[in-house]
């Protein structure tokens, strides 16, 4: 392998933001014909990377060399005129325009006449039978499966003549049985002579799909290994810079249903999938953990708990109460403590203090405000408290929350809904982009709430970490929730089939 | 080019920017005297001179200022919430015309009267800011239109009612209202000295938005609403009620400053009451960086400005618009300026 052909080559890329480096001297090369993973925790530095090779940021120091030649930094649109392509995690395309026309769209010059479009379907048509890529050339991309998006995204860079692919978390919206549909791509893109770098922080699939590893911690290269010499264990090691730990908690005992969902629908708006008739019990000392693939109704599942929607049919019950009325003010009455999915657009205000952000939800009440005046001095003490006893680092009370690392502030969103002492809690996402610090430290706190004697709901997009945390386990697909499953009781490969939408009893 | 953002900007930053701002202010100014054939160093002495020169001056640009303090803080309390109030000069005129209705129709006693012609200017001030906000809330009307838009209704409505049923008989035909009775006006502060009580509400009232900003409830809900509305309303907060309440307050105020005008200064109600001070209301907040006491400040600076410009064109023969250029590049040097104190511009 080391006699192949170097296509892309990255050098001493260093990148600091402030103080902090998020690239540190990285380099590394990619060969033709390979599948090059690039692994890392977020926040590793990948994203910053690959801005550098497309031109969005403009390195520090250090150089990007795409078949021989350098690229110019900071010059977005270089590496797409020489070959390179990437497949973002966000897809960009039209939804009301064809397959055809996302995949033309840029391609044409602005003035000209007519769009040759026999020909390029043609090629696309091409394309798809080459990579086995099956999409419909003339399908609305508003009518496709976020799969066949991504099938669209590829064939897209594949029309521009890419040579090289990077492919951002591809995975992450993908079933288990999609995912292995695009590794058999990939396999297919790598005989024909492309190179392929593949980000990701999944181990098993870095396993599965790539020749070899590059892994990346605080912005260095901690290590970089041929997949066939190493194994999930010493990848771990090297992308935590430590043995992980999972914790293995003791199975949860069930108390009586705190909160009940008895045939909820709500609607859909937009792109967001609503409830379709969902029972759901939650049960004290019990993590329920909610599975499926992302934009199957999480969403709505969480606004429903967390107060800011009201079910349109069925009914909500509360300690065995209908509730009425139900808002974001009365789920927290009612005990509900909420960890949004997003901690800087949803859970924290960023130009507000910790003091500020720690009084969100409570500070109309005393001890925080009496009679409409606010008691700063306790509100102060309260923030103390949350920072001391979740341990979170920071320059003081008084510090604005933007200031903080991700992991430090959903620290300070865990403190504020635990120490409310909630009955019910939702826990949306509430380790995704943390470190391995961080990330151990809130699921030992929620599993610690949990022999409390609360009810959690879980929502992760993460599988492992559902089956690890969870005492029961939901899977939603297209907004309809499966059965209870007990601890243990499916594997992988059985989830994903609910993931994928079957075995449900409307499915449709 | 782009921005990258700066953690900690430093004292130099954070005096030497705005200080650098002000003198690019005086620059221009100076480019401009030259332009009029005049020499700057005089016309910015004149200037200085006839905003502050003589205790006259002095209370003049006060009493130019008290209106700009009640529209300024309407316009930072409304901008806090990332409520877009424009129309404040729709809501002073509201004001004005409630204080020359209650002063002149009703005939009650002066101590009766003021509290009563404030109380009312305040509330229907807010109402005429309610309408554009709850279509906000309720339908997603873009207030900036609607609140623009209401300043050439209101305008036309108080018009309408000048040339009709409110004209003052004995006005010689021109479109304005009967003048209030004496004791239904604000008092002077000091006896002999053209500075009404105004002045003194409008510092009172700066002094009041500061601690509901910074003390109750309410300005803490404002404060949240504008900086994150979809956390606030995650948090329990009732974004829309909060916009109804800061509407009324941001409506209020620009009213009480139509109330201070008709009673403090002019006596009557004329189109050329306010010479868009609802506007002006608007660079005031801005260059204050919505602070409630930096209201103050600024709008003495502007009010000086255009107070000094006007004494300076009459000596030096070069026209006013030298004040509103120098109050509009104060504002963009400014604005460039506190953007410098948080980002670096980095090459590439």
């Amino acid at each position: 392998m080391g006699t192949r052909e170097v296509v892309l080559r990255l050098e001493g890329i260093t990148k600091r933001f402030g103080k902090l480096a998020a690239n540190d001297d990285v380099g590394f090369a990619l060969h033709r014909g390979e599948v090059l993973a690039l692994l890392g925790e977020n926040g590793a530095g990948k994203t910053t990377l690959m801005n550098i090779l497309f031109g969005h940021y403009t390195a520090d120091a250090g150089i990007v060399e795409v078949f021989g030649k350098a690229l110019p930094p900071g010059a977005p649109g270089a590496a797409l005129a020489a070959g390179v392509g990437m497949v973002h995690q966000h897809f960009t395309l039209a939804g009301n325009l064809t397959v055809l026309e996302n995949i033309l769209l840029g391609t044409r010059p602005l003035f000209g006449l007519g769009l040759g479009r026999a020909a390029a379907r043609a090629r696309v048509e091409q394309l798809s039978r080459d990579f086995g890529l099956s999409v419909h050339p003339d399908a609305k991309v508003r009518s496709l499966s976020v799969g066949e998006r991504q099938r669209v995204e590829i064939l897209k860079a594949l029309y521009r003549e890419a040579r090289i692919l990077i492919l951002d978390e591809p995975t992450a919206v993908l079933t288990p049985q999609e995912s292995d549909a695009l590794f058999a791509t990939l396999k297919k893109a790598v005989a024909l002579g492309l190179s392929i770098i593949f980000i990701s922080h999944k181990l098993h699939e870095v396993m599965a799909v790539s020749d070899r590893v590059v892994v990346l911690r605080h912005g260095k290269v901690a290590g970089e290994v041929a997949t066939a010499d190493t194994d999930r264990h010493r990848l771990a090691e090297l992308m935590v810079g430590a043995e992980v730990a999972l914790p293995h908690p003791a199975p949860g005992r069930a108390g009586e249903t705190l909160m009940e969902l008895r045939d909820v629908s709500t609607p859909s708006e937009g792109n967001r999938t609503g409830l379709r008739r969902v029972s759901l019990a939650l049960r004290a000392g019990q993590i329920t953990g909610l599975a499926g693939v992302s934009g199957n109704g999480q969403g709505a599942l969480a606004d429903l708990v967390s107060g800011l929607i009201a079910p349109a049919s069925g009914a909500l019950l509360v300690a065995g109460a209908a509730v009425g009325g139900w808002n974001p003010r009365a789920a927290l009455d009612a005990g509900v403590g909420r960890i949004p999915e997003d901690r800087h657009a949803t859970g924290s205000i960023a130009d507000f203090t910790l003091t500020e952000n720690a009084v969100l939800e409570g500070y109309a009440r005393a001890p925080f405000a009496r009679a409409g005046w606010m008691d700063w001095r306790r509100a102060r003490g309260h923030a103390e408290a949350i920072i001391a006893k979740y341990d979170i680092r920071c320059p003081g009370p008084e510090a604005r929350i933007r200031l903080l690392s991700g992991g430090n502030m959903q620290k300070l969103i865990l403190g504020r809904a635990l120490e409310a002492g909630p009955k019910i809690i939702l826990a949306n996402q509430p380790v995704r982009g943390l470190d391995i610090g961080a990330l151990t430290y809130v699921q030992e706190c929620l599993i610690a709430a949990r022999d409390a004697g609360a009810a959690v709901l879980l929502i992760s997009e993460d599988l492992d970490e559902i089956r690890v945390l969870s005492d029961v386990i939901h899977v939603i697909s297209a907004g309809r929730l499966s059965p209870p499953f007990a601890r243990g009781s499916k594997t992988v490969a059985e989830l994903g089939v609910w993931m994928a939408g079957q075995g449900f009893a409307d499915a449709a | 080019m782009r921005l990258e953002p700066v953690a900690d900007p430093g004292l130099v930053r954070l005096i030497g920017l705005p200080a650098l701002a002000l003198a690019g202010m005086v620059g221009v100014a100076s480019v401009l005297a030259m332009l009029a054939g005049a020499n700057p160093f005089a016309v910015l002495g004149l200037i200085v001179q006839g905003a502050a020169g003589s205790k006259f001056a002095a209370l003049e640009t006060l009493n130019r200022a008290t209106p700009l303090i009640f529209t300024g803080l309407a316009v930072a309390v409304a901008f806090r919430a990332k409520l877009w109030n424009i129309g404040a000069e729709a809501q002073l005129y509201a004001g004005a015309l409630m204080t020359v209705l209650i002063g002149t129709q009703l005939g009650l006693p002066g101590t009766l009267a003021l509290p009563l012609m404030a109380g009312a200017a305040i509330l229907t001030g807010g109402l005429v800011l309610l309408g554009p906000v709850l279509l906000k809330v309720r339908l997603g009307v873009d207030e900036v239109v609607t609140t623009l838009l209401f300043n050439f209704i209101m305008l036309l409505f108080v018009s309408m009612l000048l040339e009709g049923p409110l004209k003052d008989p004995m006005g010689m035909g021109w479109p304005k209202s009967e003048a209030l009775p004496r004791d239904a006006r604000l008092p002077r502060i000091v006896d002999g000295l053209r500075l009404h009580w105004g002045f003194g509400l409008a510092l009172i009232s700066a002094v009041l938005v500061w601690v509901i900003q910074v003390r109750t409830t309410l300005g803490y809900e404002i404060r949240a609403v504008g900086q994150n509305p979809q956390a606030a309303r995650f948090a329990g907060i009732p974004v829309g009620r909060v916009m109804v309440k800061t509407a009324l307050l941001s409506g209020g105020l620009a009213a009480m400053a139509g109330f201070s005008e008709v009673a403090g200064l002019k006596g009557s109600l004329t189109l050329d009451l306010s010479p868009g001070f609802g506007y002006t209301g608007i660079v005031v907040a801005m260059l204050a960086l919505l602070h409630p006491l930096g209201v103050v400040v600024s709008a003495i600076f502007v009010a000086g400005v255009f107070v000094g410009a006007n004494s300076m064109s009459r000596a030096a023969e070069v026209p006013t618009y030298i004040a509103d250029i120098s109050v509009a590049t104060a504002l963009l040097f400014m604005v460039l300026a506190i953007l410098l104190t948080r980002f670096r511009v980095v090459r590439g």
